[in-house]
């Protein structure tokens, strides 16, 4: 009985084999962002491909690792379109930071 | 069936122990997020921003604690995979590898604290390129973050005593697994924008 109880039914996509690409996909992403800040990229181009790399990074981790492909869309239709739009609030205040700045005069 | 108090009908059909968690981790994802929004902020506001991070050693130091946090995250999928097929030998097994892991990461990154304070002279309040918010706002930044992989491996310690025991069932596995990938994922984020955005070839 308590052997049933510890088993619990397949789930077809999270195998170890998906597991171990998942990891290669986000050591290799890893690699890219290193050899970005390596190259020295202008700016713009570092921080606008950092920010995407990550995010694809975090969205590997929490579909498959945290396992929320395989949950029900329910639990992350509740989860995370209020997080997205309070980090996309939080935004709001940095057109401030750039205007202390010019106020300096550089 | 389970009644509604013991998680077995809800919306979600999962645990209440893991619903907690996954609530947690948002609230916690959102003290993360401003800590970054801080940072870019002073960032962006101070003209001589250092950068003190020369790409060999420091980046190349930060990319193998980046290396050892994943590969931990990989080894506790595979603990809560082992844990979901009532091994729990192999279970225990693969967390001992995953606090190897946060471990490994700990000590890389407070060696990288003390060269920062000992040999850069940076501390919370005072630095040598007189832009004190550097250091109040990397070590606050990383700090918190080093504070959850500590937090971790004593969580993750505690959980592999208890399966090695007979206790818990594959839930609280995975429940500390979850808080474990999110530990991983925060920095998938620091690493970028604090280490490689500051980096000097």
């Amino acid at each position: 009985m308590s052997e049933h109880t510890e088993q619990v039914e397949h789930i077809p996509g999270a195998t170890t084999q998906s597991f171990v690409y998942v990891w290669v996909a986000l050591l290799v992403m890893t690699g890219v962002e290193v050899l970005l800040a390596y190259e020295q990229v202008p700016t713009l181009i570092m921080l606008t491909s950092l920010l995407g790399l990550s995010i694809i990074k975090a969205a590997l981790i929490i579909a498959y690792f945290m396992h929320l492909k395989f949950e029900r869309l329910s639990l992350f239709l509740t989860l995370f379109p209020m997080l997205v739009l309070c980090i996309i609030l939080m935004l709001v205040f940095m057109p401030d930071s750039m205007r202390a700045l010019y106020m300096r005069g550089q | 069936m389970e009644s509604v108090w013991h998680g077995g009908a809800s919306p979600y059909s999962i645990g209440s122990k893991k619903l907690g968690m996954w609530l947690f981790i948002i609230s916690d994802a959102l003290t993360f997020s401003a800590l970054l929004m801080v940072y870019t902020y002073l960032r962006l506001s101070n003209p001589n921003w250092p950068k003190p991070f020369i790409f060999s050693p420091s980046i190349i130091f930060s990319s193998i604690m980046t290396f050892c946090l994943l590969s931990s995250s990989l080894t506790m999928v595979m603990a809560v995979h082992a844990m979901n097929h009532g091994n729990r030998k192999s279970t225990v097994r693969w967390i001992l590898a995953t606090i190897a892991g946060g471990l490994a990461f700990v000590i890389l990154h407070a060696s990288e604290w003390r060269h920062l304070i000992l040999d850069e002279h940076v501390t919370p309040f005072h630095n040598e390129w007189n832009v004190p918010l550097f250091g109040g706002t990397f070590f606050t930044l990383t700090g918190l973050h080093m504070t959850h992989v500590v937090i971790g491996v004593i969580y993750l310690g505690i959980i592999a005593f208890a399966v090695g025991r007979g206790k818990f069932k594959a839930e609280d596995v995975e429940v500390s697994g979850l808080y474990w990938h999110f530990v991983d994922l925060v920095w998938m984020f620091i690493f970028p924008l604090v280490y490689l955005m500051s980096a000097k070839v």
